[in-house]
């Protein structure tokens, strides 16, 4: 039993149909009960009053952000070496969803810009990755709608995602040089200290496992539905050659 | 090698080769610019050097279709696929026929239009400088995103939507160098900065090239 | 020198369309395949050129021996006819094109720009090519598409030549050649719908 058996499609459609419903639930209770909790039952922040509770949507979405182009790369990297077609197919699913979580990112980071910045946006390094990162995410699913052969597209994207997280590397440290920022330190970090009380850190902690399982959960329908539709479509395939 | 080379350069010089086009594109660019900000030459100076390297930037981004659509068309690419040539090195010599013809030329027009938007006098030579170092580094990715799209029919925004961000450690480098040149600041960090870029993607892009036009010729 | 194929298996966008093909052709020898439109016979060309993985089997030819000429012929327009020839033998490591200009009858379109020739001549000059690849096997996908009755007699002639020198043809035409070659029909080793095995490793197909 190796975790490979899942790149099967078979396979891979019978566990994510057993698991997709409890991802689906428990994303649902962590958003929930991380954003009432994050909203509503923690103190104003001293300096920053109640603009501060955006971080249960930003810091979030921002972490996803970075992390579903990650998983991407891992995906597409496992498609060259391994050619399974579950792995591009998910590569090819978590596009979008990470180009949404971008989007809430600099969308709430605007919103949380204007009254402490006096800006809803400024050419800041963080910033400016982002919207790199954006256009990254855009280039690529462009490039998977337009080719018609599954697995030339498959080929094409992932080496484009190889490439792409390269000079997105690249690209933030070229912007770090370019500007020195106004935007605070990470807000979580696992060797620095803590630069969040534990008041608010705790329902952050919360919508972050919401926002991770609403991704896997989003995901897996996705990539669910892609198996599908190749199916259908190599089921024409073979009719049209019988 | 040499041979694809000649011809590449012989096809760019004849008639329909698009020679000059992008020559006579960032000279349009450069006379729009003061009639967009204004002609006050204060304001002209401040932003001349970003505007001369966005302007080689498009200028070299709009003859990229060039270098290897033609070639996938008439089948040229099938049979050099089967040519004793590596691919890598295929993609290479596109790279530095495009340059040669593309780059080059942008390069020693720069200092002309510069005059146009009267950058400080202090920042010709990084401005050279900078576009000799960063203008092959354009041409080598901008094969990897016409390698990428060549099987697909009009396929230059696409193109454009693929190479642009790539473009952005280049740009901000090299026009970070003619800026801080043309302030009379020093310079060379980013250089050094915009020399490992472009050696680095000169490189190791040819591979992914290679790899993209394998597939696609499949 | 020979061209071999074990248990060929070659597939189009993902799906296999010819299976269980083996077949040999020794030097001095021309095999043509027939097949209707639609079989895969240039698929199968374009894999043993190595311009497509096959599925399955072998392909055992020498290192960089096999020329392939297809329905586009590489030609530059704006080149003439004599630089186009020059720069594939630049490129082939070969240098007299005389005798590919000779056996096609190009020499008095030598200095002309190929956009001015006709369809036929420049399918001559496509074949001219083959000539100065120097490259012992040619694979040759419908070659004779808009040639007329004399250079078909031409390229048959060049064809004969190249097998006389010790070289193969593997050539997929429907017209007659005068060649004495074997034929293989292609059409019985169509590839069969495989059942849907729901186990299978990747079980799109």
């Amino acid at each position: 039993m190796s975790l490979w058996e899942y790149a099967n499609p078979v396979k891979f459609m019978a566990l994510s149909g057993r698991i997709l419903p409890w991802t689906a639930a428990l994303s649902a209770i962590c958003l929930v009960v991380g954003l009432i909790w994050g909203f509503f039952f923690t103190p104003d922040d001293f300096r920053q009053g109640s603009t501060v509770k955006i971080i249960y949507l930003h810091v979030p979405s921002a972490l996803m952000a970075i992390n579903v182009w990650f998983m991407m790369l891992v995906t597409s990297l496992i498609w060259i070496i391994r050619r399974h077609h579950v792995s591009a197919l998910a590569a090819k699913a978590a596009a979008p969803i990470g180009v949404v979580m971008t989007l809430i990112a600099l969308i709430t980071g605007a919103i949380w810009g204007q009254p402490m910045w006096g800006t809803w946006w400024v050419w800041d390094p963080r910033l400016t990755s982002f919207l790199i990162l954006f256009l990254f995410y855009l280039g690529y699913i462009a490039l998977w709608s337009a080719i018609e052969d599954n697995d030339t597209a498959a080929d094409l994207t992932s080496i484009l995602c190889l490439v792409g997280s390269v000079f997105a590397v690249l690209s933030r440290y070229a912007v770090n040089f370019w500007n020195q920022g106004l935007h605070q330190g990470a807000s979580l970090s696992l060797d620095k200290e803590k630069n969040v009380a534990d008041v608010f850190y705790q329902p952050l902690l919360v919508c972050i496992a919401g926002f991770v399982l609403l991704f896997v959960a989003l995901m897996l329908l996705r990539t669910r539905t892609e198996i599908r539709a190749r199916r259908t479509k190599a089921l024409l395939a073979r009719e049209r050659m019988a | 090698m040499k041979a694809l080379l000649i011809r590449d350069l012989r096809l760019a010089m004849r008639a329909g080769g698009g020679f000059g086009l992008g020559l006579a594109f960032f000279l349009i660019v450069t006379v729009l610019v003061p009639f967009s900000v204004g002609p006050d030459s204060a304001l002209l100076s401040t932003i001349a050097a970003g505007i001369l390297w966005l302007g080689a930037l498009l200028a070299c981004l709009l003859s990229l279709d060039r270098i290897l659509a033609l070639d996938w068309e008439d089948g040229t690419l099938d049979l050099l696929a089967c040519a004793p040539l590596p691919m890598e090195g295929t993609v290479s010599i596109k790279a530095l026929a495009h340059w040669l013809t593309t780059g080059l030329p942008l390069i020693l027009a720069a200092p002309l239009f510069a005059l146009l938007l009267s950058l400080p006098s202090a920042g010709y030579i990084p401005l050279i400088l900078s576009l000799l170092l960063g203008t092959p580094a354009l041409s080598v990715i901008g094969t990897f995103g016409a390698a990428l799209t060549v099987g697909i029919k009009r396929g230059g925004l696409l193109l454009s939507l693929l190479v642009l961000p790539l473009y952005v450690p280049t740009l901000i480098f090299g026009s970070e160098v003619a800026r801080r040149g043309a302030d009379g600041l020093s310079y060379s960090t980013p250089l050094i900065m915009l020399a490992g870029i472009t050696l680095g993607t000169i490189a190791l892009l040819p591979f992914a090239s290679a790899a993209v036009l394998r597939v696609n010729i499949r | 020198m020979h061209l071999n194929v074990q248990d060929l298996s070659v597939a189009r966008g993902g799906i296999a369309v010819l299976e269980g093909l083996s077949f040999t052709v020794n030097p001095g020898q021309a095999l043509i395949l027939r097949g209707p439109n639609g079989i895969g016979k240039t698929t199968l060309l374009r894999s043993l050129a190595g311009l497509q993985p096959a599925l399955n089997g072998e392909i055992n030819a020498p290192n960089e021996s096999i020329a392939y000429a297809a329905h586009s012929d590489g030609i530059k327009h704006v080149l003439t006819v004599r630089e186009n020839l020059e720069f594939w033998a630049d490129v082939f490591g070969t240098n007299d094109i005389a005798p590919a200009l000779n056996a096609f009858e190009l020499e008095p379109l030598a200095n002309r720009p190929a956009g001015a020739l006709s369809a036929g001549q420049k399918r001559r000059l496509g074949l001219a090519r083959l000539l100065v690849t120097a490259r012992p096997i040619w694979i040759l996908d419908e070659p004779t598409v808009s040639l007329d009755i004399h250079a078909v007699e031409m390229f048959a002639n060049a064809i004969r030549a190249h097998l006389v020198g010790g070289g193969i043809a593997l050539i997929a035409t429907h017209i007659d050649l005068g060649l004495e070659a074997d034929i293989l029909d292609i059409t019985s080793f169509k590839a069969k719908p495989v059942a849907m095995k729901d186990d299978a490793m990747e079980g799109f197909l």
